[in-house]
């Protein structure tokens, strides 16, 4: 797909949508979306090969869970193209991030605004949860540490059949607490799957806090390498760093590379609810209205004209 | 109207903890979506932060109950039996390891979707020998279940309910024990946690189209006072209906259809429930009607055992209470 906008733009749009969705709706991932903006813009906008999309630009409701009496179900995937050789793949893997991911379908013209509206309404496709029937979205990742694996297991089997699309992974920090991560990344360099890439938003953030008063992980990219990746720190949400990043050579070793961000970048407002970022909601209406007012002044819009919600 | 409580677990829990030093809190990264972050803060020296790492944290219990201690696992209730199912096999269930699981977020209680959705957790641990099975279904029960849990000599895994809860008894959770909310003797309907609130909005509507309903809640899964249902099942003219928060295999319907068969009860039995399906991501009472959970499924599972239709509506049912979708009592949207 050819892209119209700068992926600084599109990085922009992502967190004025998200910033944008969590006033009207009373709270969201915001911190996600000042992490990852970059990341996810990059991403769709510029590195991924995607075909175009095979799915409604307004999702479709909820169309019922896979089984054998439904025989029309489909996954998310159709928004990031077709399943064709020679594109690349790509899993969200922290689940929670969806409402970037959304916005960034948005932004870069994969789905309309609509879908936004459409988040975590009952009967709708759009969960808040990414599930894999979810835009965007091609397997269930909600339960955090299994996206890399599904990810090494489908570029082993699309190396076997010589297929040139890579098989990309965003994934969060917490999933380093997961042993599975582990796991993945030791099969991945066994099997020398260099086809497999991920992107990881190191925001040293999870649900209870800071990551190192919750349990501390070190350093993820010395762990990475001794387990057979090939890891790279950059600065998350410095553009020129990621396209870098990605031409490392790493034959026979999938890449990783480490975002290292700030879970408030572009809402600085958020750095007073540190250390707990995880889920914004807002704490009594005065709040609502001093983040409306400060974040749309930070993120160049108007402040969000919000009805009884 | 009902009374609701606010999050009944967090000060039950500090209480009890409290007063049981060997008593350990851990936690897996949801500390204040499990209610435990007052505990967390007040208390550091009984808590422990194990991070997202489920595994570990379920053979780091069995570890701690070795050292004489009994801790108690907060997360939502998938992860508690998902993820690490090998190591609380191993670790805690073989040894009988006193490790209280507290499952939060039962069934279809989370709008996460299937990921976050415990639906099988039951039919799971029934199957684990020496598992102990409890599940809350108001405040009082949550304000118990520290107790109840700690009182057995063993592992137990327990439904908890969180954020704002409705306080529907009066006396606390008895081990082993079951609740009879009604005493007629047309229909035996069976519920547990968030389902008996359910069968209690049902029960006007079908007394008053002249069904004589008998009622009993479980709080206590696992072990079963089989005989007390039985006798229950003994009283009553048409059968039973089972109505559970979880799929229709292996939880409470499974339960009692093993007891009626065991004894050779012949019966007709409905059982209502999850039917062989993952459920999805939203609200709780959308989930429930959709999924077929609700009281108004609850009313045509009885027009269906006693072979007629009752006319009942949704209008004649009591009113369901509907939970904001954004409340302080709650740590996030899930
Ligand atoms: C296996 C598993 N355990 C626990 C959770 C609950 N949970 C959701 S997000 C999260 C951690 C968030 O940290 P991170 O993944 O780094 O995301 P971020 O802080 O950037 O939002 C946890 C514990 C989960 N989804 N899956």
């Amino acid at each position: 797909m050819l892209n119209s906008k700068t992926t600084d733009a599109v990085a922009l749009g992502i967190r004025r949508r998200v910033f944008e969705h969590s006033i009207r709706n009373n709270g969201g991932y915001m911190s996600q979306a000042c992490s990852a903006a970059e990341q996810i813009a990059w991403l769709y906008n510029e590195e991924l090969k995607l075909g175009q999309p095979t799915l409604p630009m307004i999702p479709k409701p909820f169309g019922g869970v896979p089984s054998a009496s439904n025989p029309d179900y489909h996954t998310g995937a159709g928004y990031n193209g077709p399943a064709a050789p020679q594109f690349d793949r790509l899993f969200i893997a922290p689940a929670h991030y969806a409402l970037v991911a959304y916005a960034a379908l948005i932004e870069v013209g994969r789905m309309a605004p609509e879908g936004l509206d459409m988040f975590n309404k009952d009967g709708s496709s759009v969960e808040m949860i990414g599930a894999e029937h979810s835009p965007g979205m091609e397997v269930h990742n909600g339960t955090l540490g299994i996206g890399l694996s599904t990810a090494a297991g489908l570029a082993w089997g699309r190396k076997r059949r010589g297929e040139p699309g890579r098989v990309w992974v965003f994934m969060s920090d917490g999933e380093v607490q997961e042993g599975q991560t582990w796991e993945a990344v030791q099969a991945a360099a066994y099997h020398g799957i260099d086809n497999l890439y991920a992107i990881m938003d190191v925001n040293a953030q999870q649900c209870d806090g800071a990551m190192s008063s919750v349990m501390e992980v070190g350093d993820i990219r010395a762990k990475l390498e001794l387990f057979g990746a090939r890891a790279i720190d950059i600065d998350g949400h410095d553009l020129d760093a990621m396209r870098q990043a990605v031409a490392e050579p790493h034959d026979g070793r999938p890449l990783i590379i480490l975002a290292h961000t700030s879970p408030f970048r572009g809402m600085s407002f958020l750095e007073r609810r540190f250390p707990r970022l995880h889920y914004v909601r807002f704490k009594s209406e005065q709040e609502r209205v001093e983040m409306n007012t400060e974040i749309a002044r930070e993120l160049g819009v108007e402040p969000v004209a919000y009805g009884e919600h | 109207m009902v009374e609701m409580v606010s999050r009944p677990y967090a000060g039950a829990f500090e209480k009890y903890a409290v007063a049981n030093p060997e008593v350990l809190c851990l936690s897996a990264d949801l500390t204040s979506s499990c209610e435990v972050d007052g505990f967390r803060d007040r208390h550091p020296d009984q808590f422990i932060s194990l991070g997202m790492a489920e595994q570990n944290m379920m053979s780091f219990a069995g570890g701690l109950g070795l050292a004489g201690f009994r801790p108690f696992l907060h997360t939502f209730g998938v992860f508690l039996y998902r993820r690490p199912y090998d190591q609380l096999m191993a670790s805690v269930a073989y040894p009988r390891r006193k490790v209280r699981l507290m499952g939060f977020l039962p069934g279809i209680t989370t709008p996460g979707g299937m990921t976050h959705q415990a639906i099988e957790d039951i039919s799971v641990m029934r199957s684990i020998p020496n598992m102990t099975i409890l599940e809350t279904g108001d405040a009082t029960e949550v304000e118990s279940i520290c107790e109840a849990a700690d009182s057995i000599d063993g592992p137990v895994y327990c439904r908890v309910l969180r954020g704002s809860v409705p306080r529907l008894f009066d006396t606390p959770i008895k081990v082993g024990e079951m609740r009879e909310l009604a005493h007629g003797a047309d229909v035996l309907i069976v519920t547990a946690g968030i389902t008996t609130e359910e069968a209690l909005r049902a029960r006007a509507a079908l007394e008053a189209s002249g069904v004589s309903v008998r009622h009993l809640h479980l709080h206590t899964i696992k072990p079963f006072n089989a005989q007390a249902l039985l006798d229950h099942i003994a009283s009553v003219r048409h059968g039973v209906v089972t109505l559970e928060n979880h799929v229709t295999e292996g939880g409470i319907g499974s339960l009692v259809a093993e007891t009626m068969a065991d004894a050779g009860v012949g019966k007709r039995l409905i059982r209502l429930g999850l039917k062989d399906t993952y459920a999805h991501g939203g609200s709780k009472p959308y989930l429930m009607r959709f999924y077929g959970l609700d009281a108004l499924a609850l009313t045509r599972g009885v027009e269906s055992l006693i072979g007629q239709p009752l006319g009942i509506s949704e209008d004649d049912l009591d009113a369901a209470r509907v939970d904001a979708v954004h409340s302080l009592v709650k740590a996030e949207a899930l």
